[in-house]
């Protein structure tokens, strides 16, 4: 006896096998990244009010570069129309539109993997600074013309440098409450389109360095933890997507039927990542 | 029905009197990587048998450090400290660590290793698809892989308790922060394995749930509407359900206390965490209530993924052995539905001594409530099912029985820990302990092993034998209720659960209420001693009946009409020599004017 329903719908459920399964299964991930995203929540409102760094332990804003994340979310939402047009020409009984189509979501997937690459590099070479006087900045080194990356007040001391080069952040103009006045150098930098202050900072001032890195702080835990296992989705959907566009094809061949249907499920994973993204950019970088 | 049906796929099927007459390739096709439902079912009961014993052994060492504090434990003491060195067995004597490191196995092994993958890897796996006339799983491969992530998950736990620090010896609740900071001295601690083996055993659950859900949805034979199915496919379906939606969340938290554990992030660990005198070098920030609720959301669910299976079980011997339909059927699906449902909002009733707020606390003390109605309409529909039944004592009824009134206590103990003023007395107490035990052991394993001996017949082709069966039976249903009844004394008199001497030296300074229950310690091992000495006639009578047990003379040696039992023996690869319909309900007993006294689901008339 074949398992029936692995290509043809069963009548009364109308829907294959494989389908069904793939339903189930974006349950069970909704149930996973509303794990996440719950977590993201109580660390949220536990955290004491005002904002990271110069309130301890308050939640941080505006540290990730919207444009570049605004981006990635149309690379996403690009690939997710064209694994739907793939799947039309499938129906089409177009093969080689197909393929084209299946090359640019892969290439999507890619690029957004990439582009999230140079965040997370982005990331390690920022740093917040605790001070002698007790105040906290933000910013990035500039040793010797290098930007280093995961540096602590260890590699500072091993460094032998006497005065540490920072581009101190400007803070975002979001960061103050609605009513608040602006500081005046604050607003003129924003003016001036310039988002960083050079500063001289003596080694002898500096408490501690830390990288944003997970242990720093919680949202950089929340966040990493959250972008890298939805980047490991993205990464496991276009190498899957690869493997059905380019090398086993050959089932278009021998079952025409089945093939379109895998690409249908294929694409149904693909739309679910898509949409964690689309959940995810909204929460991290502009909430 | 009655005689052997003949087919050609018989030859092709497992049997075990001949495995290795196979050449090396086929045997490890046919027994290590099939694809063949019965024979992941037949992986998954055995893997999980043994780690019901290992996991029976664990506390079997544990009862007897709490009986006789500070003896060395009788016969691998001396292997235990050559194995795990001094700080964990010193001269053989079970260490507080040892201890806790049982302590949490024992949890983790019993629930996630033996228990789940019995009721549901090995009879689910076994006895849906026959059940529901379908050739084998939706997804075979993917089942394959089920079976395999469960296997490396129970490895990696079996190998945590040989690294530096040995296993995890949080509980197998594993709360942050004390899972974080047990082994603060090794990086790749006991903990740290415990959650790896956790992921891979999500893993092998989740894919588990698709596929058992897909196929139940899909692979109904015609004919089989939704309510003819056999209340054990029921109980399969929302089981599945149950896995799906709350194993996520403790996949989530477990790899965030992974990342606490190895990246210093502080997800759990609150700001200005001190350990041993030192505050910790973290971000803090973090709550260890997140923890528990992410862990409860699942752990509660897994109750009733530990209870369902069982009672889809009992239903199926209760109603064979009657000899009469199930007494509301309807109200049994709905009843375990509503469990199904409910079991989703109720998980924080363990967590009243958090602090976490009354309005909260009565919120899920209310739905706690709620959910012992469709438990007890269950109960009570499977009682009033023996009335008025010409009832067969056979040892699979005699399990099925026993498992009623066991269940029953279980239950009806839990009420008071379900009511928020009555568990602050008894939280984290050995109440707590002989209640889920009542449950767990003399409910649900009483109800894999009415399992055992029903289908047996079925998956070897040979009859366990009666006797020794029933020998097994007696003595382990008086074991049960002498190890767990006085556990509820201990608790209710103040004793806690978690004393590696058991509570000597809490009673010694003088805080605890009354040292007249410290006896019942030795009492309550003597049981345990007894408990295991009623498996010796389970274990050789399982493995002598595999190859010397009397031969079934038909395929329907119980003369059930349910559509496992209307297949070949052993049922062939693809299952049924012919596609069947179905016709009629499940429990087709004692039809007034029919010729049997049961008509199988799939006979025209």
């Amino acid at each position: 006896m074949e398992i029936p329903y692995t290509v043809k719908p069963r009548p009364d459920t109308g829907l294959y096998n494989a389908k069904v399964g793939i339903w189930l299964f974006l349950a069970s991930e909704v149930m996973l990244f509303g794990a996440f995203f719950s977590t993201y929540i109580l660390l949220r409102v536990q955290a004491p009010h005002g904002f990271w760094p110069e309130v301890a332990l308050g939640w941080p804003h505006g540290l990730l570069n919207i444009p570049i994340g605004t981006f990635n979310t149309a690379v996403l939402i690009t690939s997710s129309v064209t694994v739907v047009m793939a799947w039309i020409a499938l129906k089409q009984n177009n093969f080689a539109r197909f393929q084209k189509f299946m090359a640019v979501t892969v290439a999507c997937a890619l690029g957004f993997l990439l582009i999230k690459t140079f965040e997370y590099k982005e990331k390690f070479g920022h740093y917040v600074i605790q001070l002698a006087d007790g105040s906290r900045i933000t910013g990035h080194l500039d040793v010797n013309g290098k930007s280093p990356l995961f540096w602590t007040k260890k590699n500072l001391e091993e460094s032998k440098i006497e005065t540490l080069k920072v581009q101190q952040d400007i803070p975002n103009k979001f960061r103050f409450p609605v009513g608040h006045a602006i500081p005046e150098d604050i607003h003129k930098a924003h003016a001036e389109g310039r988002h960083h202050n050079d500063r001289e900072i003596p080694v002898s001032d500096i408490v501690s360095l830390k990288a944003f890195i997970p242990s720093t702080h919680p949202f950089f835990a929340i966040y990493f933890t959250m972008t890298f296992l939805h980047g490991l989705h993205v990464l496991g959907g276009a190498l899957v997507l690869f493997y059905f566009g380019f090398i086993g094809t050959r089932m278009w061949k021998t079952s025409p039927e089945q093939f379109t249907n895998r690409i249908e499920v294929g694409g149904l994973f693909w739309h679910f990542v898509d949409l964690v993204w689309i959940f995810l950019f909204p929460v991290v970088y502009l909430l | 029905m009655q005689t052997a049906i003949t087919h050609p796929g018989a030859g092709s099927v497992h049997s075990g009197s001949h495995a290795h007459d196979h050449h090396e390739p086929s045997f490890l096709t046919k027994y290590i990587f099939s694809s063949d439902h019965k024979i992941i079912g037949i992986q998954y009961g055995l893997t999980s048998l043994l780690f019901l014993f290992f996991g029976f052994l664990l506390m079997l060492a544990m009862r007897q450090q709490l009986a006789n504090p500070n003896d060395p434990i009788p016969l691998v003491g001396g292997l235990l400290n050559k194995a795990l060195g001094d700080d964990m067995a010193a001269g053989g004597v079970m260490q507080a660590d040892l201890y806790n490191a049982f302590g949490a196995m024992h949890g983790t092994i019993m629930v996630f290793l033996a228990i789940v993958p019995l009721a549901f890897g090995a009879f689910g796996n076994y006895v849906t698809p026959l059940q529901i006339g379908a050739p084998d799983m939706a997804f075979p491969r993917l089942n394959m892989a089920s079976y395999h992530f469960f296997f490396w998950g129970g490895v990696v736990m079996l190998a945590s308790f040989f690294v530096p620090g040995g296993a995890a010896k949080s509980g197998w609740t594993s709360y942050s922060p004390l899972a974080s900071v047990a082994d603060l001295n090794n990086y790749i601690d006991g903990q740290t394995l415990w959650l790896i083996g956790m992921v891979l055993l999500i893993t092998s659950s989740l894919l588990g749930a698709v596929n058992f859900i897909a196929t139940i949805i899909q692979l109904r034979a015609r004919g089989m509407t939704w309510m003819r199915l056999p209340f054990f496919v029921w109980a399969q379906f929302v089981t599945g359900f149950l896995l799906l939606l709350a194993f996520p969340p403790l996949e989530a938290a477990g790899l965030l206390q992974l990342s606490d554990n190895l990246l210093g992030t502080s997800f759990f660990l609150p700001t200005g965490l001190v350990y041993n005198g030192q505050q910790l070098d973290i971000s803090g920030g973090g709550s260890p209530l997140l923890w528990q609720h992410l862990f409860w959301f699942l752990a509660h669910p897994e109750v009733y993924v530990l209870i369902l299976p069982a009672m889809g079980i009992v239903a199926e011997v209760i109603a064979n052995n009657t000899r009469k339909p199930l007494w509301g059927y309807r109200s049994l699906v709905y009843a375990v539905l509503a469990i199904g449902f409910l079991a989703f909002i109720v998980w924080a009733h363990h967590m009243y001594m958090t602090g976490m707020g009354t309005k909260i606390a009565t919120f899920f003390q209310t739905t706690t409530m709620m959910i012992s109605v469709p438990s007890v309409i269950i109960l009570s529909a499977l009682f009033i099912s023996l009335w008025g039944g010409s009832i067969r004592f056979n040892t699979p009824m005699l399990f099925a029985l026993s498992f009623l009134p066991m269940f029953g206590i279980g239950g009806l103990t839990g009420l008071p820990l379900g009511l928020n003023a009555a568990d602050i007395y008894l939280h984290d107490s050995y109440y707590v302990i002989g209640h889920f035990h009542y449950v767990v052991a003399p409910g649900t394993i009483f109800g894999l092993f009415a399992g055992v001996y029903f289908w047996f017949p079925k998956i070897t082709g040979r009859m366990m034998n009666e006797f020794w069966g029933k020998v097994h039976w007696a003595i382990s249903l008086i074991a049960m209720n002498l190890i767990f009844a006085p556990m509820f004394i201990q608790g209710i008199r103040g004793m806690s659960r978690r004393m590696y001497d058991g509570g000597a030296t809490y009673f010694a300074a003088g805080v605890g209420a009354d040292p007249g229950i410290l006896w019942l310690n030795k009492f309550i091992t003597h049981a345990a001693m007894l408990l295991a000495i009623a498996q010796l006639p389970f274990i050789i009578n399982f493995f002598w009946s595999i190859w010397n047990g009397r031969k079934v003379t038909s395929d329907n040696p119980w003369q059930a009409t349910t559509l496992d039992w209307q297949t070949p023996t052993p049922p062939p690869h693809g299952n049924f020599a012919e596609t069947p319909v179905v016709y009629r309900g499940p429990y087709e007993y004692s039809v007034p004017g029919a010729k049997r006294d049961f008509t199988p689901q799939n006979q025209p008339n």
